[in-house]
């Protein structure tokens, strides 16, 4: 019988990503000098995991890698040997290269070795230059080819003499399983031996008192027992009997042994190639989340609920009267409850720790810190703060990037910061928390922080703004000209400001995923980006506005005010762009029913509604025939379920079962010509 | 059949032993470290034990001695499911009283094998 162990695989790849996510966490931690035990204790159990899975998935060259590696922590382990640095970089180096082995394995890809082997001779150097070389591998190669030679072919079978101790029982083992077993390998004849057997007043049941004597011969198929696997039986009980193995021999030639070694070799091999082509059937990933329990029982008693009602509501349903409103009425409300609170218990489910999103940090800010020469401690708050874990796959590389900013040019080198009176060691701080709806992630720093005057020189230099509107600009707006694509590309800023290339993809990032990013600096203190985003991308909080008899949905997160547009403020520039004076600002009118083809005629702006948006740190209006109210609407893609079109990014159902599309504020924009407009930058 | 006990915090390696024991009809249940497994332990009673050696909060071998001092449990065969090819470990386990081991990689085959041995 086989079993077919394929479908544990990735589970065995979930586990091993954490585990060496435990390692690389240790290992930090051991760098930082913590001597803690427990701490190589999770390393060295981690490290095992992983080699044990390994093995019994035929992974043998991550296997062996990591038995390398367990070798030596476990002499950490012992005490044997110190937790030096040099030994701590070559392990987490070592753990780099198990991520890639697996992740080769996983995509069904055999792993490249060459790196590891690399690493591989390094640790068996410290290993074996250290106090004490634990042999781990050479005792297993050597249990591997221990196919004991016996005698040369003229063994005929087996005399044994098995006297347990009287405490043998006490481990759970038997000698009649045992001796049952024996019968297996070939033909028994025994002998007993009761002579240690006290009176029955005397006994104690739970000892062993009686002893054999065995003659094992070849069985019906006429080969004589293997000594190994006789060995394997009494190999549990080696301490708690005597045992003699003799064999007996005969002059006549016995059955050819050898071929029969061979032919189980041959059947050994033929299973594990088995195993392999197995191991080809299913190599892609399915994406998984892990849940707890407790949340899918919550979940279960909403449903029950659920379904409570909805026989109550069945019930009512077959012979309604007018006097049941009020029930029928009540009926709905908690309809509406249970189905609100199953909405947001699912949302629960896909929410995940933000510090999965943070882990990775240690080991960057420790690797990066070293090599810029830099002493950075890595702060995280607020850890357990919880996110949708879309949202947070997609907000890895922004932070990433803003992290990766924060250490190259926000803090100084020790120096500067001793002259600056600081000290020597910056902080880079992550924190994340829940506001409203919304998560913040913040990346902050005591760096130089950003200079007001230079960045402004910058942008004065060019044309984005005169000198003297310069002037009135606000901080938060220099600052944020750093997220600007034709601003933060220019090679110079990163030299004179210290933030520079490629935050505008961070901003267009966030913004994708309909969050925004700010930033706050002091100069000469430091610098704080903080990132907000919507909980979760399956429900937006959406504004719904009627357009030429359809309903729309604007996210309410763009949106900055309302306003019935009076005709003295409307102003023209050029022949047919219309702009609208708000306040001291003037911003770009926009008519989504003419970009979206859904109204043709060339509407009056005088008494109609703008909607003033913000989108890419611009403000814009549009105009819409009826602004409706506001809800929580659930996104459905369109592009799976129809094909992508400009302008908008997804459709939900309202409540009177209507489709309704939403507003793709990026993509509305980019059609109405107006991205690469200059002109429209929100200027003071 | 038999009712069996599988110790291991690593769930795919429960998992997969569980698997293997369930698919030729034995009852199983998982603990995914020693503490657990003695809580377990208070109120049930096994034909088998199989643990794994290392494990948080409470390893394999000292799981095996506070089962031993269980009345229920003194002759219940306890294997210690392992890597550890050191004779040392597996010596230290003997000494809390364990039947036997087993060593990884784990082989399904091999499992049942060994079992059959232990339950006879």
């Amino acid at each position: 019988m086989s079993v077919d162990l394929e479908q544990f695989k990735e589970m065995f790849y979930e586990e091993s990503s954490e585990n060496l996510e435990a390692m690389e966490s240790g290992l930090l931690e051991l760098s930082e000098g913590g001597t803690d035990l427990d701490v190589v204790n999770t390393i060295f159990r981690s490290a095992h995991s992983i080699k044990g899975g390994s093995a019994t998935f035929g992974f043998t060259s991550v296997a062996g890698f990591t038995h390398v590696m367990e070798g030596l922590l476990d002499e950490m382990r012992e005490g044997k040997r110190e937790a030096e640095a040099k030994i701590i970089d070559i392990l987490l180096e070592s753990v780099d290269v198990l991520r890639a082995m697996l992740g080769s394995h996983q995509e069904g890809e055999e792993p490249d070795d060459e790196r590891a082997n690399i690493l591989k001779s390094q640790l068996v150097a410290i290993r074996d230059g250290g106090v004490s070389s634990s042999s781990g591998s050479e005792s297993q190669a050597q249990a591997a080819d221990s196919s004991s030679e016996v005698s040369g072919g003229t063994c005929q079978g087996w005399n044994i003499q098995f006297s347990p101790h009287e405490d043998l029982l006490q481990t759970g083992n038997d000698p009649a399983l045992m001796i049952r077993e024996l019968g297996v390998l070939g033909t028994l004849s025994l002998e007993m031996d009761d002579s240690r057997l006290p009176s029955l007043d005397a006994m104690d049941p739970e000892l062993a008192y009686l002893q054999w004597n065995m003659t094992l011969k070849s069985g019906e198929d006429g080969n004589v027992p293997n000594q190994d696997a006789i060995e394997e039986i009494f190999e549990w009980v080696e301490d708690e009997c005597d045992l003699t193995l003799e064999a007996i021999e005969e002059k006549r030639k016995s059955p050819d042994r050898r071929a029969d070694e061979r032919r189980q070799n041959d059947r050994r091999q033929g299973s594990r190639r088995g195993g392999e082509a197995g191991a080809k059937k299913t190599t892609q990933a399915a994406a998984s989340i892990r849940v707890g329990t407790e949340r899918i029982d919550a979940m279960m008693d909403l449903v029950g609920e659920l379904v409570i009602t909805q026989s109550m509501l069945s019930q009512l349903g077959e012979d309604f009267d007018m006097s049941q409103m009020e029930r029928l009425r009540d009926g709905l409300t908690q309809l509406e409850r249970n189905s609100r609170e199953l909405q947001e218990s699912m949302m629960r489910m896909r929410m995940q720790p933000v510090s999965f999103a943070f882990n990775r940090f240690p080991r960057m800010v420790h690797d990066i810190g070293q090599k810029l020469g830099k002493q950075i401690r890595l702060e995280m708050v607020g850890e357990d703060t919880e996110m949708d874990k879309t949202v947070m796959e997609k907000l890895n590389d922004p932070l990433v990037h803003l992290v990766r900013n924060s250490m190259d040019h926000g803090l100084e080198p020790p120096e500067e910061r001793i002259d600056a009176g600081k000290d020597p060691e910056g902080y880079v701080r992550l924190r994340a928390f829940h506001q409203g709806g919304s998560i913040v992630v913040e990346i902050s720093d005591d760096g130089r922080g950003l200079s007001r005057e230079k960045i402004l020189g910058k942008a004065i230099e060019k044309g984005v703004v005169t000198e003297k509107d310069a002037e009135l600009w606000s901080d938060e707006q220099v600052f944020n000209l750093l997220f600007d694509a034709g601003f933060s590309t220019a090679e110079k800023l990163s030299d004179l400001s210290g933030r520079g290339v490629g935050l505008d993809v961070v901003r267009r990032n966030i913004e994708s995923l309909g969050g925004r990013v700010d930033v706050a600096s002091k100069f000469g203190e430091g610098s704080s980006f903080s990132i907000r985003l919507p909980l979760t991308l399956a429900v937006l909080d959406g504004q719904l506005f009627r357009l030429a008899g359809q309903t729309f949905v604007l996210p309410l997160v763009s949106i900055i005010e309302s306003l019935q547009i009076r005709k003295e403020l409307v102003g023209g520039v050029g022949s047919n762009a219309e702009v609208y004076r708000l306040r001291d600002q003037y911003i770009p009118i926009i008519r989504p029913a003419s970009i979206l083809d859904c109204s043709d005629k060339h509407e009056s702006l005088d008494g109609g509604l703008l909607v003033v948006v913000e989108w890419d740190n611009r403000h814009v209006g549009l105009l819409v025939d009826e602004l409706l109210g506001q809800q929580q609407v659930v996104i459905k893609s369109l592009e799976t379920n129809y094909q992508k079109v400009p302008a908008i990014s997804g459709a939900t159902i309202l409540g009177d079962g209507k489709v309704s599309l939403i507003i793709d504020l990026a993509g509305l924009f980019e059609l109405s010509g107006l991205m690469n407009d200059r002109a429209f930058r929100i200027a003071a | 059949m038999a009712k069996i006990m599988i110790v291991d915090d690593m769930a795919s390696m429960r998992k997969m032993v569980s698997f293997t024991l369930e698919s030729v009809g034995h009852e199983v249940m998982q603990a995914d470290d020693g503490d657990v497994a003695l809580g377990i332990a208070q109120e049930n009673t096994f034909d088998l034990v199989i643990t794994d050696v290392n494990m948080p909060n409470m390893d394999g071998i000292t799981l095996t001695k506070e089962l031993r001092s269980i009345p229920s449990f003194k002759f219940t065969p306890i294997l210690l499911l392992t890597t550890e090819s050191a004779k040392d470990k597996k010596m230290s386990g003997k000494a809390a009283g364990a039947t036997g081991w087993l060593v990884k990689p784990f082989d399904p085959d091999k499992l049942l094998a060994t079992i059959k041995r232990v339950l006879g």
